[in-house]
């Protein structure tokens, strides 16, 4: 099938590329481009995030934003950034980290201590709370309305069409019975998100720029829940915190309208843990005294999770080559420094559309000079270039400790990027420790064998009873809000899968996985789809797959062709989850 | 001989999210209905499966879809529903909560099935769920078939085979699990479906972008329909007491199956 434009996925990026594209749409003269988007999630609003935006970007196309208008959203109320003492003693902390805790010990309130002063960089005030599923549904539904551009959820890409270094459309994922059908278009957009597999083969292709590379990632879950009755919390209301459940572990609370709150953790590449599990984690940062007080009694509503792009400006591709061009957070345009990620990718997407305005309107070709003069032009003359510059290098003190991260950011954001730690980034997986160098201090090699051996017989992951081991409590389910993880998939994440579709998780090389040291993919995996399976290669159910892609960056084994890849291959498929709260 | 077939489908929330029915000034309604994913409903989503089926196999036979729903909602689920098969679509904007009464749905069906152009009652036959616009009444398409003149009706169909000579066989489901057979001499007939026999087609993107053609303007120009919120009075609403335990096991033999329900029926 022939089309003018293909654009692959549709996230913020997407949203904000067909926003400012269909508005000019048709032509002046007339015509009317053929602009189609495949979304491989069963709606345009499963799948993503809540976020905490300045939206500069995406008050630059709605200079009238209400956002009322739009379901679970408000403007940015009051914020606090919080350290989270360990009220357990459980979580793994450094001499540096627990003399800190001592001194903060008696100021404290609730095991926290409010951060007196949030650094501007870090400040969203002027912004708002909101769900990027409902936020998604809200756009897709006027775009959809103008009858200018098509979006077809549940149609995965599997791959970009390239002939002589030219992009010329993309493949769709073949659906069983049906060979999957090629989209041949004169320019092809692709925003597929932090996990991007189309844009991945692309770097695969063409390379990544001298000295660039995607090293940094997290996984990020959330709930979204009804608060208890009578809970203090106002909507605008957005905490972060850090210091637990382990150092490593960042958290958020965003309050939205109507008493309903998203909430949840981010766990970096970067925590050298080889069972950094985020579903156990998530529960017990609820269940600290400073949170819990406010969730107590609350409801879940929705949960997920999906994977971030941590690499920032050093993380961006090629932007544009011939027949297509990147758009959104696998493009490296999200801020690592201020941790904002959709509104520039919402604006990277505006700055293509205004490109190829241009370029339709000259009835010039979409060559990788052309886009470059016009795509690339822009967005190297804009804050999201200007802010990912400053950014660009502020994280990478993390790989020497979280001690040396967080100095390293307060050094970038104070001296806006001038001064950077100098330490050298790592691939996400190539640092894992083992499970005996990790707990080599609490728990005896032959029981962590035991352990992980009578794990590995129940079909399980091992992460539940290493953590009761070295101290964590029990989490007291009590089928409102304290799920257990399956419970999750079902109430909140109704996460399905069609029937048809190939498994999108491949075990590239089983002789090497049986080798692994760690599986930290079955520890890992958001949904509990990878188990341990027969003869130490696991086993990948993608009906429980939530496709948050944690199992791809996180595998410790290199793929012994490509070290920038691993073992693990992840590709586009359908389902995953249904729910458009997130 | 062709078909005209007309498809009456409705649309409700994902089957796997969390409804709450709340009283307001309007009468009942779902909890957040307007931020729930919403799909065709199942049994009208098997329907138009046949319908599609059906059409393929005759020639010069054309689908129909007509639906009641926010027209916002539609134009949502038309992104799932569009890339399965050619249909043209027909919108009256109005509400598929589940609490509208069904005999406020139908004559609005009715009377948007009587607005197809050419509509030629030789060829005409009226697919929808067997439960569909009226979740769990079962009579919204028995009073469509009466508003337009059909006495030849169906529900619960599970299987439909066109004779040589244009007659109808039908399987309907009747009690104890099993089907009864019917013959009717042809169109024009209403067929409620249940779940059919047909899997579910996979993404054809050539339909989707020739179907999409035709169903923004519809739903552009879909007119408000005027239902009557007092027809059906509503003592009360409220989750049914027992509710459903859902758990994920694959390969378990009937046997295991069955001790686990009547464990849970026990228990």
């Amino acid at each position: 099938m022939d089309v003018d434009i293909v654009c692959v996925g549709f996230g913020p990026a997407t949203a904000g590329f067909l926003t400012t594209l269909s508005r000019q749409l048709p032509l002046p003269d007339g015509t009317l481009p053929q602009v189609i988007c495949y979304e491989r999630a069963d709606d345009i609003g499963f799948g993503v995030s809540g976020v905490v935006t300045r939206a500069r970007g995406i008050k630059a196309s709605f200079p009238d934003l209400d956002p009322t208008q739009i379901p679970m959203c408000a403007p940015v109320a009051e914020e606090k950034v919080l350290y989270l003492l360990d009220p357990h003693g459980a979580s793994r902390r450094s001499l540096t980290l627990r003399a800190a805790d001592a001194l903060l010990k008696p100021v404290a309130k609730h095991h926290a201590f409010e951060l007196p002063y949030i650094p501007p960089y870090l400040q969203k005030h002027g912004g708002f709370v909101m769900s990027i599923g409902q936020f998604n549904s809200w756009v897709g539904a006027q775009l959809m309305g103008t009858g200018t551009v098509q979006i077809w959820p549940s149609t995965p890409v599997a791959q970009p069409l390239i002939e002589d270094s030219k992009v010329t459309g993309v493949r769709l994922v073949d659906q069983g019975e049906n060979p999957g059908m090629d989209i041949r278009a004169a320019l092809t957009v692709v925003g597929d998100g932090p996990v991007d597999p189309v844009g991945r083969q692309l770097d695969e292709k063409f390379g990544m720029p001298e000295g660039h590379h995607k090293h940094d990632y997290a996984v990020g879950m959330k709930f979204v829940v009804n608060l208890p009755e009578g809970c203090p919390l106002k909507p605008g209301t957005v905490l972060h915190t850090l210091g637990y459940p382990e150092p490593e572990i960042f958290g958020f609370l965003y309050v939205y309208p109507d008493n309903v709150a998203s909430l949840g953790i981010f766990v970096p590449s970067w925590f050298d843990s080889p069972v950094r599990t985020a579903y156990r984690y998530l529960q017990h940062w609820m269940l600290h005294p400073y949170l819990w007080r406010y969730l107590n009694g609350g409801t879940l509503r929705s949960w997920g999770a999906k994977t971030l792009g941590e690499s920032g400006k050093r993380g961006e591709p090629h932007l544009a080559g011939n027949g297509y061009a990147r758009i959104g957070e696998g493009s490296g345009s999200t801020n690592v420094l201020t941790g904002s990620g959709v509104d520039e990718a919402w604006t990277t997407g505006t700055q293509l559309a205004h490109a190829v305005l241009e370029l339709l309107k000259y009835k010039k070709p979409f060559t990788k000079e052309n886009l470059e003069a016009t795509y690339v032009k822009r967005r190297r003359e804009s804050w999201v270039e200007q802010e990912g510059r400053v950014a660009e290098r502020a994280r990478d003190g993390f790989h020497a400790g979280m001690v040396t991260g967080m100095l390293g950011m307060a050094l970038a954001g104070a001296t806006n990027g001038k001064i950077n730690l100098p330490v050298e980034t790592r691939p996400a997986g190539g640092h894992t420790p083992s499970l005996g160098e990790y707990y080599r201090d609490r728990i005896p090699a032959d029981e962590i064998e035991k352990i992980r051996k009578e794990c590995a017989a129940k079909g399980v992951s091992a992460h539940n009873e290493l953590m009761n081991r070295v101290g964590w409590p029990a989490i007291p389910f009590d089928s409102k809000l304290l799920v257990s993880h399956q419970d999750a998939l079902l109430m909140g994440g109704k996460v399905q899968a069609p029937a048809g579709y190939a498994d999108h998780v491949v075990f590239l090389y089983p002789n090497l996985c049986e080798r692994c040291g760690t599986h930290i993919c079955v520890e890992v995996c958001s949904g509990q789809a990878i188990t341990p399976g027969e003869k130490g290669v696991p086993a990948f159910d993608r009906e429980k797959c939530i496709h948050c892609g944690a199992c791809m960056w996180n595998c410790a084994t290199p793929h012994p062709e490509d070290s920038s890849r691993t073992v693990l291959e992840f590709g586009a498929a359908p389902g995953g989850l249904h729910s458009a709260e997130n | 001989m062709s078909y005209q077939i007309v498809v009456c489908g409705s649309i409700v929330p994902d089957p796997l999210q969390t409804l709450e029915p709340v009283s307001g000034p309007t009468g009942p309604s779902l909890k957040n209905e307007m931020m729930l994913p919403s799909v065709l409903d199942p049994w009208a989503w098997h329907a138009l499966f046949e319908a599609a089926h059906l059409a393929k196999n005759v020639a010069g036979s054309k689908v129909y879809l007509v639906s009641v729903a926010p027209k916002a909602k539609l134009q949502q689920v038309m992104m799932t529903v569009g890339q399965k098969a050619p249909f043209e679509l027909i919108v009256v904007d109005g509400p598929s909560s589940g609490f509208t009464d069904a005999a406020e749905i139908a004559p609005l069906l009715a009377e948007a099935i009587k607005g197809i152009p050419g509509l030629d009652m030789s060829k005409l036959l009226v697919f929808g769920g067997w439960e569909s616009a009226s979740r769990g009444a079962g009579s919204t398409m028995q009073i469509v078939g009466e508003l337009l003149g059909i006495t030849n009706q169906f529900q619960g169909v599970d299987k439909l085979t066109v004779g040589a000579d244009g007659s109808f066989e039908i399987l309907e489901r009747i009690e104890g699990g099993k089907h009864q057979v019917s013959k009717c001499a042809g169109a024009p007939v209403v067929l409620g479906w249940a779940t059919g026999s047909l899997p579910e087609p996979p993404n054809n993107p050539q339909i989707g972008m020739q179907n999409m053609r035709a169903i923004m303007p519809a739903l552009q120009k879909a007119k408000p329909a005027k239902v009557a919120t007092d027809a059906v009075k509503y003592a009360s609403v409220a989750l049914p007491k027992q509710q459903r335990q859902t758990k994920i096991v694959k390969d378990l033999p009937a046997d295991e199956i069955a001790k686990e329900i009547v464990a849970w029926i026990n228990g």
